[in-house]
Parts: C-alpha cells; sequence; structure tokens
C-alpha cells in the first residue's frame, strides 16, 4: 500500500510539472520585455494597442450572440424531444456529435462554398452577413457542448411534472418554457454558456477563413510580429479561460440545491 | 387554457420548438458537408468524375495526410495513457479529495486553453529562447535544438497537442475510473489475484470500452486542430489542416475539387476512428453485461 501511495504521488508530480513549468516559463518570458529586470513592460505594451481592445470586443460580442444563438436552439428542442418526441433522441445525439467528428476547417469550408456572395443565402455578401455566419459557425462548433450541458440539466428536473403543474395553473408553452423551466436549468444553461464562451473566444480558424476582425486572428498576427507580447497574450488568455471555467464550477455548487427542490 | 383549445395547438408547437434545431443542423451541418462531398466528385464543368479523388495521390498530399495521421495518433494514445495513469494515481492512489478537484478544475481550463495560446505557451517553454531551453543550456550544458529537437517538428507538435489532449483524456475518463467499484478489487484479492491480475482480468477490460472512445475523440479533436500548428510554424509544417486552409484561402493547389476531396478525406478518416469506436465498444460490451 505504502508502494502504491508512492507511485501515485510520483505519477501526479510528474503530470503537475508538464503542465505547470509552460506556464511558469511563459510568464517569465512575458517579463522579459525590458533587458536586464522582469517588468509588465509587455503588458502595458498589449493593453495600449487599440486593436486588443477592438478585436477583442469583437470576439466578446460575437461569443455573447453566440451563447443567445445557442440556448434559443437547443432549450426548446431538447425540453420537446425530452417531453413529446423520446424518438427524436437518438437523432439528436448524433446530431450534437457530428461537430466533434466533422473538423470546423471542412465546415467553414462548406460555409465558404455554399454561401457565397453569388448563393441564394449570400452570408458573405456582407460585414453583418459574415458576422451571423460566424456566429452560427461557434454554435455549432459549441453544440455538442451546450446540449449535453442543457440535456443534464433538464435529466435532474422532472420537467414532465413541472409541465403538468403549470398547464393546470393556466400558463401556455412559451410561459412554461420561459418562467419554469429555464430558470431550473439556469445553472446547466450557465455552464455550457461558459464552455462556449471560452471555446469562442480565442477561436482562430474561422474567423481568419472568414476575414473578420477577431480575437484569435489577432493573436496570430502579434504572435508573427512581436517577441513578448505573445507570451504576455498567452498568460491573459489562460486568465481568461480559468475565469470561464472556474465560474462553472462556482455555478455547479448551486446545482444541487436546484435539482433537490423537485424531487 | 387561455385561448384556443389545446389538441389543435400542441402539434405546430412541438414541431415548431424542434424546427430551428433541425434547420440549424441542416444549414450548418448536413448541407456543408454534403455541399463539400458533392464537389468532391464534380469536375469543373459540373460533371460526375474521380478524379479529385485519384489527385490526392500525389506525393504531397500524401504526406500531409500520413503526418497528421502520425501527429493525431502519437498526441491521442501518448494523452489517453498518461490521462488514464494520472487519474488512475489520483483516483484509485486515493490522493487527498481537494486535490482530486483541483486537478479537475484545472483539466477543464487545460483541455480549452488550445489553439494559438498555447502555441505561445510552448514557444515561450521549449523555443530556441523558452526558459526550459535556456535551463538546460546554461545550467545542464544540454543544448536542445543541437541534439536533434525542434519545436516546430513531428515531436514537437505532439509535445505541445498533449498539453490539451491529457487533460482531455482525464474529464471523460474519470467518470469511468470512479465505476469501478472497491469491492471488484477486494473479491479478486480474496480469489487470490494479485494486483496485476485484477487490472489485467478485471480493471483494464472494464475501462477498454471508455478508454477506446476517449481515444478517438482524441484523434479527431488533434486530426482537425490547425490554429495551434499555424501559429507555432506558420504554414511551413505540411500537415493536412494547413494544407487546406491554405486551399481555403487562395486555392493552393488550384484545383477547387482536389480542394474538397481534401476535405472529405479528413471526414472519412474522422469517422472511420468512431466507426472502430463504435465496432469495438457494442463487442465490449455484449460480455461487459
Amino acid at each position: 500500500m505504502k508502494a502504491n501511495k508512492f507511485w501515485a504521488w510520483l505519477t501526479f508530480a510528474l503530470g503537475a510539472a508538464y503542465f505547470i513549468v509552460p506556464l511558469l516559463a511563459t510568464f517569465e518570458f512575458s517579463l522579459r520585455m525590458r533587458r536586464g529586470e522582469y517588468s509588465f513592460d509587455a503588458y502595458a505594451s498589449v493593453f495600449a494597442d487599440p486593436y486588443f481592445a477592438s478585436s477583442f470586443s469583437y470576439s466578446v460580442v460575437i461569443g455573447l450572440m453566440t451563447i443567445v444563438v445557442g440556448i434559443l436552439v437547443v432549450v426548446p428542442a431538447v425540453y420537446f424531444v425530452r417531453l413529446r418526441m423520446p424518438w427524436l433522441r437518438p437523432l439528436m445525439e448524433f446530431i450534437t456529435l457530428l461537430p466533434l467528428v466533422i473538423p470546423a476547417l471542412v465546415l467553414v469550408y462548406g460555409y465558404i462554398r455554399l454561401y457565397n456572395s453569388s448563393s441564394i443565402i449570400p452570408f458573405t455578401g456582407s460585414a453583418l452577413g459574415t458576422d451571423i455566419l460566424l456566429t452560427c459557425a461557434y454554435v455549432t462548433l459549441a453544440l455538442p457542448y451546450m446540449y449535453r450541458a442543457v440535456d443534464n440539466g433538464m435529466r435532474t428536473i422532472d420537467i414532465g411534472t413541472l409541465t403538468e403543474a403549470a398547464q393546470i395553473m393556466g400558463a401556455n408553452q412559451a410561459q412554461i418554457i420561459g418562467r419554469i423551466i429555464l430558470p431550473n436549468i439556469l445553472v446547466a444553461i450557465l455552464s455550457g454558456a461558459f464552455l462556449t464562451f471560452a471555446i469562442v473566444i480565442g477561436e482562430f480558424t474561422i474567423a481568419s477563413l472568414l476575414n473578420r476582425p477577431a480575437f484569435g486572428p489577432y493573436l496570430v498576427g502579434i504572435g508573427t510580429n512581436r517577441a513578448y507580447e505573445p507570451a504576455a497574450l498567452a498568460i491573459i488568455s489562460f486568465i481568461i479561460t480559468w475565469g470561464a471555467m472556474g465560474m462553472i464550477n462556482v455555478l455547479g455548487r448551486f446545482a444541487p440545491r436546484t435539482s433537490a427542490r423537485t424531487d | 387554457m387561455t385561448t384556443a383549445s389545446p389538441p389543435p395547438r400542441r402539434i405546430p408547437w412541438d414541431a415548431l420548438a424542434v424546427a430551428p434545431f433541425i434547420l440549424f443542423a441542416v444549414m450548418f451541418l448536413f448541407l456543408p458537408t454534403l455541399g463539400i462531398v458533392g464537389a468532391a466528385f464534380t469536375d469543373r464543368a459540373g460533371n460526375f468524375t474521380l478524379d479529385n479523388i485519384f489527385g490526392l495521390f500525389t506525393d504531397q498530399i500524401l504526406a500531409a495526410y500520413w503526418i497528421s495521421i502520425r501527429i493525431s495518433g502519437a498526441s491521442a494514445i501518448l494523452g489517453a495513457l498518461i490521462g488514464l495513469a494520472i487519474i488512475l494515481a489520483i483516483i484509485r492512489g486515493r490522493l487527498p479529495a481537494p486535490l482530486r478537484s483541483a486537478v479537475m478544475t484545472f483539466s477543464g481550463v487545460a483541455s480549452n486553453f488550445a489553439g494559438v495560446p498555447l502555441a505561445f505557451a510552448f514557444i515561450a517553454t521549449l523555443g530556441r529562447l523558452g526558459l526550459v531551453t535556456i535551463i538546460l543550456r546554461t545550467v545542464f550544458g544540454f543544448d536542445m535544438y543541437r541534439s536533434g529537437f525542434n519545436l516546430l517538428s513531428f515531436w514537437g507538435l505532439t509535445l505541445t497537442y498533449l498539453y490539451f489532449q491529457i487533460p482531455l483524456m482525464m474529464l471523460t475518463i474519470a467518470p469511468a475510473v470512479d465505476g469501478l467499484k472497491k469491492e471488484w478489487n477486494e473479491a479478486a484479492q480474496m480469489l487470490g489475484a494479485s494486483q496485476w491480475q485484477f487490472w489485467r482480468y478485471i480493471g483494464l477490460p472494464i475501462l477498454w470500452p471508455s478508454f477506446l472512445g476517449t481515444l478517438s475523440l482524441l484523434f479527431a479533436n488533434a486530426f482537425g486542430a490547425i490554429a495551434t500548428a499555424w501559429a507555432l510554424t506558420g504554414s511551413n509544417l505540411n500537415i493536412v489542416t494547413v494544407l487546406l486552409y491554405n486551399q481555403i484561402r487562395g486555392d493552393a493547389l488550384q484545383n477547387p475539387g482536389l480542394g474538397a476531396a481534401l476535405a472529405l478525406g479528413m471526414i472519412v478518416i474522422t469517422s472511420l476512428a468512431n466507426v472502430i469506436y463504435l465496432v469495438v465498444a457494442a463487442r465490449a460490451e455484449r460480455w461487459m453485461k
């Protein structure tokens, strides 16, 4: 048993080293901009860059749009399939797995071919149209995670009973979804939302192929032109990802309370 | 029941609620994919052709597929084995519970810390001026780059991909490892099994389907990745995603049909990985019941 414990700690320590060393190294590198001493010059330089603010806020807006569209697409579908059309479940599972099988690069290639400016739905014909297409592409990218989060949320509450109770009280379908189901699965939805945000915020491939001024393409531009700013940006990105994931964890603590009430 | 009687309203409501989802799937998953499949079998004049598929069998394209498969395979297999080892150490080695939850949170972060920032982090770590490179050279007198290491190579990219592959493995395999009941180990011990025999005949066979499932997920994950490779190497590395990216950007192959065939090939490979998993998982489940 003692030897067992030793190997467990050793495995853990080696793994931890692999994950912590790059973070430390990146942080150290980001402080090296001024010669001979450590400074936060690289961070100051990043924050002073107007393209940082503009590309970051662009990606935040697209990220929020992605979350809203994702919720509107996924929540009603999961609710009605669970409640009335369970035979559609395998199809939904299949559809939501597809974005994990078909590479994002291939999907965006398909979008560009299908929705170019001379097609029936010319998404890429205008900036606004391209923004909409980018949002939809991100919804697709986040679909597996959003679906799983919402589906898990609905599993923990008894939607059948809640719906019947609401119907007896005279609620219509929109009220049931908006005021009964949504608040009950809010924690699950927010988890999906933060995960979506973490995926979308630094996404490079789709944004760059659609030529939108997002954070991901900005990062690549900085990577080719600057030495120390990329390291600072990597640390900033890590903190953002950490923040989004941390929120999911904090929210997770509230989750059991929601479901316990309906037992 | 506010206005109309419920029976006639119920059916359109159901359909209406699922319609956006189905429409979305058709517009942004099925049609684009079918469009690519169609284009892969169409020549410039719009006739059916297999030339695009045959066109894939050139040295450059085959090499690109092959290095992509090798990097994805290596990072998936190594990521799966290392991730499983760490999870087993934490769960079966009974490391303190707070440590476990910290590790799972970190895995959630690290598995999403992919793309461009990850490339920056590894350049700052193992690049020519990276901290580890410098420490190894000045303190230990070992020059990694002289002894053949290069971050912008097969092993460099694999090592970088492991940073999101290992945590992804840990997150997906943890429930399965949790499912290994303590009683099974005790029962096996009472029947005289050694630890090795327990893992050989009980533990690993039970984990096997989950292991393979995650393996195919990791493979597809790495196979479709481009941002990390792009930020690390620019367009220098001849992997299939970089080739396709250049094709989409500026028709680098000078043949749109060939580009579509290239994309089709990627779908076929990631689908194959998943089909293999489904077959093995079905077989494993048959005798697990």
